[in-house]
């Protein structure tokens, strides 16, 4: 009944910080391993369980399970590892629903939660909690920084989102700094799989430029049929639709697409070398953002558990907040909120032999936290 | 919400201009105090009419096989999405491996009609003479199987596929705009589809059996017709029929696991329009469906943003369009409750 | 048509499986295993809804593929009655909202009163697989409206803060929240049996059998059908509000066509036309999902193929298996 990956069969070499807490530490993994979305749970997973593995820490034990990304199935799991498994900590959740249904419940029973992926903005402010760390990013972050971006070049931007919180979000958050005209502002159906109306109307409508966040299967059917649909106008998105994940269903439609986002592979810095390179050998597939963010996730409590005991929350909380550990994406802090100080990237969607992916072409923000933080009372 | 050509205020329009002198292929006009207008070019209205035609023939090589199924067999497929799905993946498949579409799609009317045929056999054939709550329990539990099989064999992460060389590119429209070759292709297909269909079952010898099948199921089997074999034939064709239009979309779309489901619902909502049994039915009702669902996404926001601002009607009328054909099918079968062509089933 | 001898070998399975669906979580609170009661108030509560559908579609054959609908209303009126409650802010008319749980299923059971009956005159107009389809149209309009509507989370759902109030116990405790979601479980189920031997039960099966012939005797099937779907989602919808308060969150998914087609399932799984198809149906299925979840990431593969051999090999569902033939068709 239980699924249990014990990490650190490597562990000959314990660190002598490590000896002082060796006590076993239980983290509960929640993430999405069946159904569409399950690409993404599964980079997740196998980043985080590497980055276990690697450090060699023998006293922690992983609960990992499949939310089939329900947000029900996702509330009983978490009920399921606090009341049964007894886990010192949980992760591993993808989408911004979830994250709703389970944070909340979870932080409230005084259990820490760390976000590889999503911050939905209420948890970043009015509802941020001590026990909430957000390592990945908020939401409205990658479409902040496409908006800084498009004012470089750009006057006169469509933009279109699914019909849904994140995707009201998202426009907004791209409207918060972008200063030229908008073209058209569309919003689709969630789940929606047909965009030739939409394409039609931008082609239509005298755009200089695109920006759109899709995620998932409608951000692929977006991009195919635009680039099938022989419109030239330039096409800008969050890094979620050009990432690792999607780029070989799109193929080379996305080449030459400007996206945003915190990490990119080739981000110059000795963590994301050793990252990227372990994550290749391991896998033989080139890590997504998810799979940072997620094996960021992993050596920031790894980090902790080097200072403070899991058991004593305050000193734990403490070790967290400090982010003592080597990030992939360079310069990581928190913020007042939990949510991350970082610098935003513009990529670019290349090829590099057979294989698309990204090269970073500018910052779009430097040290950036959130929107949100000014209304966290924490 | 900033300045720009979508930020309007809320005063309604004060004439209608219909003179279509301006822009290409004329517009019409509505002025705005504010000096600003809604542009509704006749190129753009084409263009999503075929957009919604398009649509609509998609739902019809979906619906086809679902409306055949029930209307000789008797039975409620769930699993029609999955099949649809199947030829998705075939097709993505085999392209990637010959690097050529159209084995693929030849790849996919044969994985789809095979995969078909062994659930026919293997299940479905048992369900015939069960009620229609044992049929919705195992198609559903045959979703379930063919979703986590199709990852278990080919990952979790979406497949590629792209339209082929041959039907790249766009032709022009009358009126200046201009329309993709591809979806003409798709629409092209879907007619052949539907003359093929009339001509099989009312000019052959299968076609006969079809329609005896439907209309008098023990007749058919006195007459000495191996009715097991006709119905996994049937079964087969509808199967190829929603793997072709998955091959199809696949090009389109994210050929991904989980896209039969939402095609499932729509052909459903095609069937019941149309009235179940119907081919003809099918066909009306996928080209209702996908001109409404085209046209809604589109001429709605604009209309309301016409009587609040902008920033409201976006939402307000994507919300709307989501539903529409939920609300057109619920008044259809309001007051013709047996879809538009029922059968005399 | 009426009711059996007392002590059939089917009333011996359900007291039987009324006293297990008890004594689990019972069991759990003495072991110290409280997620074990969670789950059985999960059970509780699909089984609370699946028994609404029941009256609709065991007792009147009217299989409505559009329950969820009024599930994830229920739910909806537990979470936007007492957010406002929480945030003290008042709603429409000045109504301040309500954490007490009473008063939630009340304003469930009205609510879903208040749309069943629409949704209702509608859909009976259709039978058969019309009927299934349309009640899903319904369903999926009230689906995109939820995810599209921002005041109350949309997709992202609506978080409920502090599990709502009943006098007297504290709900925030597993078991006691169990035990109330347990007797509204078995006040359903003592409603679908007096209605299943009541006149009114007796017009339904006629309705169902042969509506002709009750049209003949001046009764309308129409009306009858029409009040046994009613009171068949205000059932459901009082299970959607008890479901919001389990996971204390409400969302869309609440609403999905999977859904509904979940409490189907759980009907046929346990055994389609009997009292305690629903509740057999419940505890084998989130029993299955929770063991294979466990076991393997491919849990939905497994399931798919224990449904399809129920369905093939099991006729009649669970109860079919324990207690042989159902006596209602």
């Amino acid at each position: 009944m239980k699924k249990i990956i014990v990490a650190g069969i490597f562990g000959l070499s314990m660190a002598a910080s490590n000896l002082a807490h060796a006590e076993p530490v239980k983290i509960g993994v929640i993430t999405t391993l069946s159904g569409g979305g399950a690409g993404l749970g599964v980079d997740m997973r196998d980043a985080f369980t590497l980055a276990m593995k690697k450090s060699g820490n023998k006293d922690v034990e992983l609960v990992i399970e499949d939310d089939a990304q329900k947000p029900e199935i996702a509330v009983q799991l978490a009920e399921k590892m606090i009341q049964s498994d007894k886990v010192d900590l949980l992760t591993g959740i993808i989408w911004s629903n979830l994250a709703m249904a389970v944070v909340p419940n979870a932080v409230a029973q005084d259990i820490i939660y760390l976000s590889p992926n999503a911050g939905p903005s209420v948890l970043a402010g009015a509802k941020c909690n001590p026990n909430y760390f957000n390592v990945a990013y908020q939401n409205d972050n990658f479409h902040e920084a496409m908006g800084q971006y498009a004012n470089k070049d750009y006057k006169k931007t469509f933009i279109l989102a699914p019909n849904y919180p994140a995707g009201k979000d998202s426009l907004t958050g791209f409207k918060r700094y972008y200063k030229g005209e908008l073209a058209g502002e569309i919003y689709t159906q969630v789940g929606q799989t047909d965009y030739a109306a939409e394409i039609a109307q931008i082609r239509d409508s005298g755009a200089d430029s695109v920006f759109f966040f899709l995620p998932g299967g409608m951000g692929i059917a977006f991009m195919k049929q635009y680039a099938q649909s022989g419109v030239k106008i330039p096409v800008m998105g969050p890094g979620f639709s050009f990432d690792q994940d999607i780029l070989p269903a799109v193929g080379d439609a996305a080449l030459g697409v400007k996206n945003s986002a915190s990490w990119s592979k080739d981000l110059d810095n000795a963590a994301n070398k050793e990252f990227v390179e372990a994550f290749q050998a391991e896998y033989k597939r080139l890590p997504s953002v998810y799979a940072a963010q997620s094996w960021d996730t992993a050596n920031l409590i790894l980090s902790a558990l080097g200072k403070a005991s899991v058991k004593d929350k305050d000193a734990f909380r403490a070790a967290l907040k400090a982010a003592d550990f080597k990030s992939v994406r360079g310069d990581f802090t928190f913020n007042t909120n939990n949510h991350p100080i970082q610098n935003i990237y513009v990529r670019e969607v290349v090829k590099e032999g057979d294989v698309l992916t990204n090269k970073i072409v500018g910052t779009a923000f430097e040290k950036r936290g959130d929107a949100y933080a000014e209304q966290c009372k924490m | 919400m900033r300045g720009g050509a979508y930020a309007r205020t809320s005063e309604l329009p004060l004439t209608l201009d219909l003179s279509p002198q301006v822009g290409r292929g004329g517009v019409f006009v509505a002025h705005f105090p504010a000096s600003e207008s809604i542009r509704l070019s006749i190129a753009l209205l084409i263009e999503q009419l075929l957009n919604g035609l398009q649509l609509g023939v998609m739902l019809f090589l979906m619906a086809a096989g679902l409306t055949l199924i029930f209307g000789v067999m008797g039975l409620i497929n769930l699993a029609h999405g999955s099949l649809y799905m199947v030829g998705a993946f075939a097709c993505a498949a085999v392209a990637a491996a010959t690097g050529s579409f159209w084995i693929g799609l030849v790849a996919s009317l044969i994985a789809a009609a095979a995969a078909g045929a062994i659930v026919e056999v293997t299940v479905i054939r048992r369900l015939y003479d069960r009620d229609h709550l044992d049929q919705v329990l195992a198609t559903f539990a045959l979703i379930l199987m063919f979703s986590e099989g199709t990852r278990w064999l080919f990952g979790s992460f979406p497949l590629y596929l792209d339209i082929p060389p041959l039907l790249q590119g766009a032709v022009p429209l009358p009126g200046g705009g201009q329309y993709q070759l591809y979806r003409l292709a798709i629409i092209g297909v879907g007619i052949v589809v539907a003359i093929g269909l009339y001509l099989l079952i009312s000019r052959t010898r299968l076609g006969m059996r079809i329609r005896a099948g439907e209309s008098d199921r023990e007749m058919i089997a006195a007459l000495g017709v191996d009715i097991r074999t006709l119905y996994t034939v049937v079964f087969a064709l509808g199967a190829a029929l929603a793997g072709l239009a998955g091959a199809m979309v696949g090009a389109l779309q994210s050929v991904q696991v989980g896209m039969g489901e939402p095609a499932l619902i729509l052909a459903f909502v095609v069937i019941v329009i149309g009235g179940i049994g119907s081919i003809k039915g099918a066909l009306f009702g996928a080209i209702l469906v996908g001109v409404v669902d085209t046209m809604g996404r589109f001429l709605l926001p604009k209309a309301l943003a016409l009587a609040m601002p902008a920033a409201e009607a976006g939402p307000i009328g994507a919300a709307l369009a989501s539903m529409l054909i939920y609300i057109v099918m619920a008044l259809i079968l309001a007051f013709r409750p047996s879809g538009l062509f029922a059968a005399q089933s | 048509m009426t009711n059996a001898p007392f002590m059939t070998r089917e009333t011996i399975i359900n007291a039987l499986l009324a006293l297990l669906l008890l004594g689990f979580p019972l069991a759990a609170q003495a072991m110290g295993e409280p997620f074990y009661i969670t789950l059985a108030t999960r059970i509780a509560v699909l089984a609370l809804a699946a028994v609404g559908l029941n009256i609709a579609l065991g007792l009147g054959g009217l299989v409505s593929f559009g329950h969820a609908a009024f599930f994830g209303l229920g739910g909806y009126v537990a979470g936007i009655l007492a957010t406002h409650a929480f945030n003290a802010e008042p709603m429409l008319f000045g109504f301040e909202g309500t954490t007490s749980m009473p008063a939630i299923w009340l304003a469930a059971i009205v609510v879903c009163g208040l749309i069943a009956l629409p949704i209702g005159a509608i859909s009976l107009r259709t039978a058969g697989v019309y009927f299934i389809m349309i009640t899903l149209a319904f369903a999926q309009m009230i689906y995109y409206f939820a995810v599209s509507w921002p005041a109350y989370g949309g997709e992202d759902g609506l978080s409920i803060y502090v599990r709502n109030e009943f006098p007297g116990l504290n709900t925030a405790q597993p078991l006691p929240f169990f035990l109330i979601c347990y007797v509204l479980l078995l006040a359903a189920l003592a409603l679908f049996w007096m209605l299943r031997g009541s006149r009114f039960g007796a017009a339904l099966e006629a309705a169902r059998q042969n509506p002709v012939r009750l049209s003949a005797v001046g009764i309308a099937p129409f009306t009858i059908r029409l009040v046994a779907f009613v009171i068949s989602a205000m059932v459901t919808g009082v299970a959607g509000a008890l479901f919001a308060d389990l996971n204390k969150f409400v969302s869309p998914s609440m609403l999905s066509w999977q859904m509904s087609g979940e409490f189907i399932v759980l009907i046929i799984l346990g055994g389609k036309g009997r009292l305690f198809g629903p509740v057999a149906g419940a505890m084998l299925y989130v029993l299955i999902e929770y063991a294979l979840g466990g076991i393997t990431e491919r849990w939905q593969f497994f399931l798919g193929l224990i449904l399809l051999c129920v369905v093939l090999f099991a006729r009649g569902g669970l109860l079919g298996l324990l207690a042989g033939k159902a006596r209602h068709g």
